[in-house]
């Protein structure tokens, strides 16, 4: 299993290495690359059984209780067949079908990639791992929908989607770290095991909804589901492949996955039958009036998505033996019609309803093939289909609860995708010929093999469904089961309730296609209906919101990056002198029993003369004064530390306050003289932030002489300087012995300082910015 | 004598944030300078003061009479060549900058490419 990824990996980088001549038949190589992993995992069919999977385990960060794990079981087979299946006939389809494009190196590596990735995802044995191919599928798809990035809407389409299933990706992982938690693994075999616990836990509503927001947002499930029809900007194989194996159906997977952990629930069972019901009902009604070729079978893609979500969500032997089942049908007539569409498109140069017919005149075969597909959709005999279809309703008669709500709109639903079908057959086939841009014909033989083989398939499983029943959807079914049940596949059930459905569906559907057919009017105003009743339209709900989110991102980074540099050190004092006022205010009874006095004198006259100098720098409109007097507070400072046993604190401020006024001094006369830039009412805000931040601070001080410090640290200086330093001043033993590497980073920061001044003084005028 | 030096070193943040919040530049280094030396005598002041008997020790002599404590005066010492490479460096910029944009105001410097 890990070396058919590999292999996939490979193959998509070889293809820009290829020489010359192989190059051009890329297709077909990637194709047969694709066929071998098929035989590979059909050869393995007879051994994956409802008692019997493989897995591989490889240790990749087990202290993380990261690994890799992969397991093929019931449920993995059928969507690993049909990825490489329908995987090999798109690969030959996509041959012809991109012939005619430039950069076909990079769609194929995509392509490819594409691929492996959703390979990778129905492998996965580790939801973690799950989820890095998840990813991978949501990116890629981004690449592959925005092929034709030349053209805006294909480049909105991909981003549309990207942003809705990326949206869901990430609730998704959350959903998962969350359930992970409660057995505290990532392992799928450890959750299935713990499965209660999970069931139990307080995390689960919350966990599921999150794992649920990403599974709908994948499968386009309303209200998620417009992104779909958008992604139709792609070529044909891709929306073929995105539609039928991979991509949507990547969330179908993970909903079967997960049904045996955390299905069977109250909760499990009403959230997603009815987000299925109702995607059901919104991809059959708007299937009907799109006149786009691609888009009627986006939104017939919705409805079967909704379907297969709603039999997940039903939960019972019947609805899961249905879905299993159903997700073939699908697959083979979807992939199947996508193909037929890009054929027609390639072939007419058009993918209007209304520009075509009376095709059958020149691409007989193509009818064939799209009329046997068209069948299987309507779920008419004796295709897989039909069978199908009778499953479901079975399945819907027996459904606990909501039985009779789900079964009525299950069969309104499906007399439209009867009217639907029929009526693509009628407008695109027969009847007078379009008016085409181009001249149809049918050559190009692999254009037809690829859908030829799925329509065959269609049709011969549908007349003798046993072995695909016993060999591969049986084990599915106990995959998601988890419990063994029987599966005896036949086309003939006899005269009951559910053949009866199938009777009235199948009558109603065609009496509505007679109408549409007959009164054009009748799709007209049925549109005209739609636009008033379905006003908002939800993908330009989805644009207006980013639009909105974008605008709002800006103007904030506008608010708070504004770019005045004194408002920002404002924000900082403001806020600092909140929180420490706050913290006064939470500390307020406190013990003071330092008395105030005035002695020494001469030391309350040396603070009066620093208050004094301090006021005038920060008031004066001259220059040289406020520096003067700046230097007279350091001055003063520095008296203060020589009076309270600081000799080396005095010397070096000393120093320092003639330096700074040297300096000041010598650019004095370069700079240009204060002018008065603010506001009164400006300075006198700054000044009251000032006075609030300069109290707290003096509140802070006095607290900090009222602590008393666990002294050991000065005590063992105090000791060690002469024993072990031989200095007698013990503040110099520290900064030149025992911290003697700190000083070293103080005067390499000096030097760097030193040499920024001195580069920058001496700069040459002419070198300036 | 604490409240006192507590009461300058609040003086000296008021002036120190007073003069960060001029638009002018040179103004804003000189607010640099004062909040710096608040920061200064914060730190020495927490300390405890201890007048007359510094950090001097001697052979032999055990420690009879209180001494200051040497560790916050190590701690400000370097705070305070620090202070001055940062100022003397803002200082040269601020002189370069005015060479460059004939401006002192803070307010012209909003955009980081002209």
């Amino acid at each position: 299993m890990v070396y058919i990824l590999l292999v996939f990996l490979s193959a998509s980088l070889l293809i820009f290495i290829l020489p010359g001549w192989l190059k051009k038949q890329k297709a077909i190589l990637l194709s047969f690359v694709q066929f071998a992993a098929f035989i590979y995992f059909l050869s393995h069919v007879s051994e994956i059984t409802s008692y019997h999977s493989k897995s591989i385990f490889i240790e990749w960060i087990p202290q993380l209780g990261l690994n890799l794990e992969f397991m093929l079981d019931g449920l993995s087979m059928v969507f690993a067949l049909l990825v490489t299946g329908i995987g090999a006939l798109v690969f030959l389809y996509a041959k012809d079908y991109m012939k005619s494009y430039a950069g076909t190196d990079k769609f194929f590596f995509y392509l490819m990639l594409f691929s492996g990735a959703m390979l990778g995802l129905v492998l996965s044995g580790n939801l973690i791992q799950l989820f890095i191919f998840w990813e991978l599928t949501s990116f890629i798809s981004f690449f592959l929908i925005s092929f034709f990035h030349e053209k805006e809407s294909a480049r909105k389409a991909a981003f549309q989607s990207l942003y809705i299933t990326g949206f869901g990706g990430l609730s998704m992982l959350a959903g998962i770290v969350l359930l992970g938690s409660v057995v505290d693994s990532y392992s799928f075999s450890d959750w299935l095991s713990n499965a209660n616990a999970i069931k139990e836990s307080n995390l689960y509503l919350p966990g599921l909804l999150l794992i649920l927001a990403g599974i709908f947002t994948k499968s386009a499930q309303f209200p998620f589901h417009f992104w779909l029809p958008g992604a139709m900007q792609a070529p044909a194989p891709v929306s073929s492949y995105l539609h039928s194996a991979t991509m949507v159906k990547a969330g179908i997977f993970l909903l079967a996955r997960l049904s045996p952990v955390l299905g069977g629930t109250p909760e499990w069972t009403y959230i997603i039958s009815l987000t299925g019901v109702l995607t059901m009902l919104t991809g059959s009604y708007f299937a009907i009036t799109q006149t786009d070729l691609k888009g009627i079978l986006a939104f017939t893609t919705i409805n079967a998505l909704g379907v297969l979500v709603l039999l997940l969500g039903i939960n019972t032997t019947e609805s899961i033996k249905a879905a299993m089942l159903f997700l073939f049908i699908h697959a083979f007539y979807k992939a199947t019609l996508f193909m037929v569409a890009g054929l027609i498109e390639k072939k007419t140069g058009t993918r209007e309803l209304r520009q075509l017919g009376g095709l059958i005149k020149y691409m007989p075969l193509t009818f064939v093939i799209a009329f046997l597909a068209l069948l299987s959709m309507a779920g008419l005999p004796p295709l897989l289909g039909f069978l199908g279809k009778e499953l479901i309703y079975e399945a819907k008669v027996q459904s606990p609860g909501i039985a009779s709500m789900i079964l009525i709109l299950g069969v309104t639903s499906n007399i439209f995708m009867v009217a639907v079908s029929l009526y693509f057959a009628r407008k695109v086939f027969l009847g007078k010929p379009g008016n085409f841009p181009k001249q149809p014909n049918e050559r190009g033989a692999a254009f037809l093999i690829g859908p030829g083989v799925l329509a065959l398939l269609s049709l011969v499983l549908g007349l003798s469904p046993g072995k695909l029943g016993s060999a591969v959807i049986k084990p599915a079914l106990s995959a998601v089961l988890g419990e063994v049940a029987e599966v005896k596949l036949k086309i003939w059930h006899g005269f009951n309730q559910v053949f009866f459905l199938s009777m009235l569906t199948i009558i109603l559907g065609f009496l509505l296609y007679v109408a549409m057919l007959k009164k054009d009017k009748l799709l007209i105003y049925w549109k005209k209906i739609n636009d008033v009743v379905f006003a908002v339209q939800l993908d330009e709900v989805f644009a207006w919101v980013m639009d909105k989110f974008v605008a709002v991102s800006k103007l904030k980074t506008k608010t708070v990056q504004h770019g005045y540099h004194r408002l920002y050190i404002l924000t900082i004092i403001v806020f600092t002198s909140l929180l420490l006022w706050f913290q006064v205010f939470v500390t307020r009874s406190w013990n003071f029993d330092i008395p105030f006095t005035l002695r020494p004198f001469y030391i309350s006259g040396l603070a009066l003369v620093i208050i004094l100098a301090s006021a005038v720098s920060a008031v004066s409109r001259s220059r040289i004064v406020t520096i003067i007097s700046m230097g007279v507070a350091g001055y003063g400072i520095s008296l203060i530390f020589l009076y309270y046993s600081a000799v080396d604190l005095a010397i070096t401020q000393i120093l320092v306050e003639t330096l700074t006024l040297v300096m000041f001094m010598a650019i004095l006369q370069k700079l240009p003289r204060f002018a008065v830039l603010s506001s009164k009412k400006t300075r006198l805000r700054d000044f009251l932030i000032a006075l609030g931040f300069g109290s707290v601070m003096t509140i802070l001080a006095l607290k900090a002489v009222n602590v008393n410090l666990n002294r050991s640290i000065s005590d063992f200086y105090l000791e060690n300087s002469y024993l072990k330093a031989f200095g007698e001043n013990v503040v110099n033993v520290i900064l030149v012995d025992f911290r003697a590497l700190d000083t070293l980073g103080e005067v390499t920061v000096l030097t760097i300082a030193a040499v920024g001044v001195y580069l920058l003084l001496s700069k040459p005028k002419s070198r300036k910015l | 004598m604490e409240i006192i030096l507590a009461i300058v070193v609040g003086l000296l943040y008021t002036v120190g944030v007073y003069l960060l919040l001029r638009r002018s530049i040179l103004k804003f280094i000189i607010g640099l300078i004062f909040m710096s030396n608040a920061t200064n005598l914060l730190v020495f002041l927490s300390a405890g003061l201890v007048p007359g008997s510094p950090a001097f020790v001697q052979a032999g002599s055990g420690s009879s009479a209180p001494l200051a404590d040497p560790l916050p005066q190590a701690l400000v010492l370097t705070a305070i060549v620090i202070g001055l490479g940062i100022v003397v460096f803002t200082l040269a910029l601020k002189y370069k900058f005015f060479e460059t944009t004939g401006t002192d105001d803070l307010d012209q410097l909003k955009k980081t490419d002209n």
